[in-house]
């Protein structure tokens, strides 16, 4: 693998792997000494232009338990935030011998233009890239399905015939996106659920089921996961529905709906949440819910495509 | 081309004699722990562990369903010295026996010792998961070059080798035979031992190595 | 080739297909004919194999100068022009300051007139720096010495619907036209490239096609309502052609243009993020770029226009959102046209005459212009070797920017003379320096 850009593009084989890579470094995680020497003197750099301390300790937390030195760069509102930047910063990284980059960015395909620039000589990670991708949310997405869904049993397994409802801002996430190309890829079976104002045109071309009707698809899908997204504050001012109230009544996975579920239906947020908006306390809370194991996930998905992207000779990728 | 240096017929007796010879220099099967080294060496580990319980049945517990409570997998990928050379190695998973390695007589298997930089990987693999009180090391074939200050406690079969030859270990559970080959690659790969370094000759070969 | 030489062109291909040898004296073709005689002090060139067009006229051209000199002057952008065959260049307003006073569009003309290398024809603001508030004081720019026939506030849209329509009103006056860039502000706020399934898919904000053709229809309607002329700019969408068809079908007095981009490149390409294929309106799909090429073919669409939008390198080497919207087109123009238009049958050398040359020097009211080799017009045309087929590279562009999507690209086609007041501007396939073009520019003027 040189480089970990989207979900769209990569093989079965290839996600498999990382999910199987990911299940040893989940296993270290449960040791008393949790650091491994795999990228002992490597230097990864976290490149972010986009605030997001989540990602950005979860990505650093899984360099640093492969021994990696890590640089945090935070390019936002710093003095370079358009036009040339991208490059300088690059060859600015490349010069101080960055190994690898994981990049934040707040416009669609910027890791990609840094892989293909020709300014760094890096593998890049995407680590979240306007309303495009988020690759390693995917995955980590995938994982934690795979680990509930087969107790243990995950190694080498897809999702074949999973089926997983994502509600809320499709249009905006970069969320939805990534997992979409990698359920597909993976074999489950995946239904949107939004108001038609926040499903992206086009998308009925795409390998997904939509619609508008959350409690409709809940009793007709009977959803192995239904995974909720994040309402972001800025969408409820620029008319893409009513209100909060009437999002929450109609898309919200309130105590109602949730109560409603069978009790082996897996709730999943990526974080952060707006509880009582688009999930309710009881639902984000409940042993259905594995906000907290993504979290943990996160570090294991991330620690193995760093593992695959930084070892190995990288002649031989080309 | 190939040629057969060790037999089904072989490969079971040196397994066997290595089974005594564990159980007699630890005095038995108590706090015996033995791990496999990924690949080949976790299915080895199996066989002696289990020749260990045909001979000392009430010594060693059994746990339902996954063999013995006293064999595991110690996957050394990470601590590999050369981790940025050649292409991307996969890890394997590790399984330690529930009552971990503390206090334990570790007995480490594998395949091939060769330059010994495995086992050095394994045993910093093994210190990051506890602290045995000692640890052993049993090879089905030791064909020498070593780099590193490692020998090996248990050896079915010292093999002395030239650098431009290749050990290919076959098991039933892998590669659909049982026996132990030598071929000499250096007319075919002259420079791709070099490059692998010795330590990863023990590594599986390929289908199309194993049949070329 | 030195100032006041005449030339002799033998046996060079006219647009009909016909075969003559052209005399260019003083300026002018003095002879059309067959074995015309080689009289002393004359040059000579061999044009069997190249086609004669008549000079091309590009009605949309950004030459960046005033305020962008670092994209690109006058002087470069209309050396850029004579390499693409091009003899006349129409510079869009949105210089700095914007060309929306006399001032400002005599000083362009100025320029152009000084560098020599094609004519140059400002186009006026249609409203004080673009801004799309107050009418710019058209009469002013009308009456200069830059006789400005082509309002356009390009780059954005004459989105009121009252100013338009003042506006469309206004230049009858002058028999001048409004040149619409139609983009519907709200419709595309923020919008990076064409909406639909791949922009989803890219994470890039939607520029609908709706955004183009509301306007459009909106538009033709207030041209016919109030009777005036009005162009539409870079028409990019199928459905715009559909409104365009029925407004003419109508007998509204509406031109439009279509870039050879749209006439050759899909959105696909954004799928590399290469920010050499941003630009505004998008690259669309291919059922568009067929009904583009459709519209040319029967008439509704009136013309090719380039819409040569150079930028400096580092407003093309970055993130797609903060990349600068526009492509180099000039140097290239002719050889699109050929690869998109005349490769697949779909127009003759006469129809690639009509639309880079004859329709839009009429639209313009470029005077002193003939799309005729015909004794006595003026010496302005071009020749092409229309049988190379090449890759086009850095060597091919002659401005001063390389913001070309073309580069690396397999083209047809290749300018190889260019003739503008009868001197050469581009000769054996090679710009002429500057101070020799604008020597005999000057002697041009001299004369005249
Ligand atoms: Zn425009």
């Amino acid at each position: 693998m040189r480089h970990l850009l989207t979900t769209k593009h990569l093989s079965r084989d290839a996600a498999i792997q990382i999910l199987d890579v990911a299940e040893d470094m989940a296993d270290v995680a449960n040791r008393e000494v949790k650091k491994l020497p795999a990228l002992r003197g490597k230097t990864v750099v976290n490149l972010f232009f986009e605030d997001s301390t989540r990602t950005r300790i979860s990505f650093e937390a899984a360099a640093k338990r492969l021994s990696a030195d890590v640089i945090n760069f935070s390019a936002k509102g710093s003095s370079v935030s358009k036009g040339e930047s991208l490059k300088d910063t690059a060859q600015t990284l490349a010069a101080m011998g960055a190994d690898a980059v994981v990049i934040r960015h707040q416009s669609s395909g910027a890791p990609q233009v840094l892989a293909e620039s020709g300014w760094i000589d890096a593998p890049i990670v995407n680590a979240g890239d306007g309303t495009h991708e988020h690759p390693t949310q995917a995955l980590l997405d995938a994982f934690t399905m795979r680990r509930r869904l087969y107790n243990g049993q995950s190694r080498g397994r897809d999702l074949d015939g999973v089926g997983v409802v994502i509600v809320g801002d499709i249009l905006h996430s970069r969320v939805a996106r990534s997992n979409l190309w990698l359920l597909e890829t993976l074999g489950a079976h995946v239904t949107f659920v939004a108001p038609a104002t926040l499903v992206p045109l086009g998308a009925e071309t795409w390998p997904v089921a939509i619609s508008y009707d959350l409690d409709a698809t809940l009793a007709a899908e009977k959803p192995d996961v239904v995974m909720m997204l994040r309402i972001q504050s800025e969408r409820m001012n620029a008319a893409f529905f009513p209100n909060a109230r009437e999002y929450s009544r109609e898309w919200g996975l309130d105590d109602v709906r949730f109560a409603a579920l069978p009790t082996d239906t897996i709730v999943m947020h990526p974080g952060p949440m707006n509880r009582g908006l688009e999930i309710s306390a009881a639902a984000a809370d409940s042993a259905q819910s594995t906000v907290l194991e993504q979290v943990t996930n996160g570090v294991s998905i991330r620690m193995a495509a760093l593992y695959l992207l930084l070892s190995g000779d990288r002649e031989a990728l080309l | 081309m190939a040629r057969v240096v060790l037999s089904q017929a072989d490969m079971q007796r040196a397994l066997t004699r290595i089974a005594h010879e564990i159980l007699e220099s630890n005095k038995g099967a108590a706090d015996l722990v033995i791990l496999g080294i990924p690949t080949r060496g976790v299915y080895l580990a199996q066989r002696i562990a289990a020749i260990i319980q045909r001979i000392e049945p009430e010594a060693t517990a059994t746990v339902p369903g996954s063999g013995s409570a006293m064999v595991g997998a110690l996957d050394a990928t990470m601590y590999r010295d050369d981790l940025s050379r050649g292409r991307t190695r996969t890890p394997s998973p590790t399984q330690i026996p529930s009552g971990g390695v503390d206090g334990k007589t570790v007995v480490l298997v594998d395949d091939v010792l060769y330059s010994g930089r495995t086992i050095r990987a394994a045993l910093d693999a093994l210190n990051d998961i506890g602290r045995p009180r000692v640890v052993r090391l049993a090879v089905l074939i030791d064909r020498g070059h070593r780099e590193l200050p490692i020998r090996a406690d248990f050896v079915g079969k010292n093999l002395p080798t030239s650098t431009d030859e290749r050990i290919n270990v076959r098991l039933a559970e892998l590669d659909g035979v049982e026996e132990v080959s030598i071929e000499n690659r250096a007319a075919e790969h002259p420079e791709a031992d070099t490059a692998r370094g010795p330590g990863t000759s023990t590594s599986a070969p390929s289908t199309s190595e194993a049949t070329s | 080739m030195t100032v006041n030489t005449a030339y002799l062109i033998r046996g060079a291909t006219l647009p009909q297909g016909t075969r003559a040898d052209l005399l260019v004296q003083d300026a002018r073709i003095t002879a059309v004919g067959t074995n015309l005689d080689t009289g002393s002090g004359l040059t000579v060139i061999d044009a069997d194999g190249l086609i004669a067009l008549p000079g091309l006229v590009d009605l949309h051209t950004h030459l960046r100068e005033p305020g962008f000199e670092q994209s690109e002057t006058v002087l470069t952008g209309s050396r850029a022009a004579a390499a693409g065959g091009f003899t006349s260049v129409f510079a869009m307003a949105n210089t700095l300051p914007v060309s929306d006073t006399a001032g400002v569009v005599e000083q362009v003309q100025a320029l152009g007139d000084a560098a020599g290398y094609a004519t140059v024809r400002p186009i006026g603001a249609v409203t004080v720096g673009l801004a799309g508030e107050r009418l710019s004081e058209i009469g002013a720019m009308a009456h200069s010495r830059a006789q400005v026939r082509v309002f356009s506030d390009d780059g954005k849209c004459v989105h009121d619907s009252l100013l338009m329509r003042r506006a469309l009103e206004y230049v009858r006056t002058f028999d001048g036209v409004v040149a619409q860039h139609a983009q519907d502000p709200r419709l595309t706020e923020n919008a990076q490239m064409n909406e639909g399934a791949l922009s989803s898919e890219l994470g890039l904000k939607g520029w609908p096609a709706v955004a183009e053709e509301s306007i459009i229809a909106r538009d033709v309607l207030l041209a016919e309502h109030v009777g005036s002329r009005l162009h539409v700019c870079h028409v990019s969408t199928a459905g715009s052609v559909e409104v365009i068809r029925w407004a003419k079908s109508r007998g509204i007095t509406v031109t439009a243009e279509a870039t050879p981009h749209h006439l050759l490149l899909t959105e696909d390409l954004i799928r590399s993020y290469d920010a050499r294929y941003k630009v505004n309106p998008p690259l669309r799909r291919d059922e568009d770029v067929r009904a583009l090429r459709e519209g040319l073919a029967d008439g509704t669409i009136d013309i090719i226009a380039t819409d040569h939008a150079p930028h400096p390198k580092e407003s093309k080497e970055a993130e797609w959102d903060a990349a600068s919207f526009g492509m180099v087109g000039l140097e290239s123009a002719l050889s699109v046209a050929q690869t998109a238009l005349i490769d697949t049958g779909l127009l003759t050398w006469n129809d690639i005459a009509r639309v880079l040359s004859q329709t839009p020097a009429d639209i313009g009211r470029l005077a002193d212009h003939s799309h005729c080799f015909e004794v006595g017009a003026p010496a302005n045309f071009t020749l092409v070797d229309p049988s190379t087929t090449s890759t086009f590279d850095l060597a091919r562009l002659a401005g001063k920017s390389t913001n070309s999507p073309y580069l690396g690209r397999t083209l047809s086609g290749r300018v190889e003379y260019t003739f503008h007041h009868g001197y050469p501007t581009v000769g054996a396939a090679a710009v002429r320096p500057a101070d020799e073009v604008a020597t005999a520019a000057a002697a041009w003027k001299a004369g005249n």
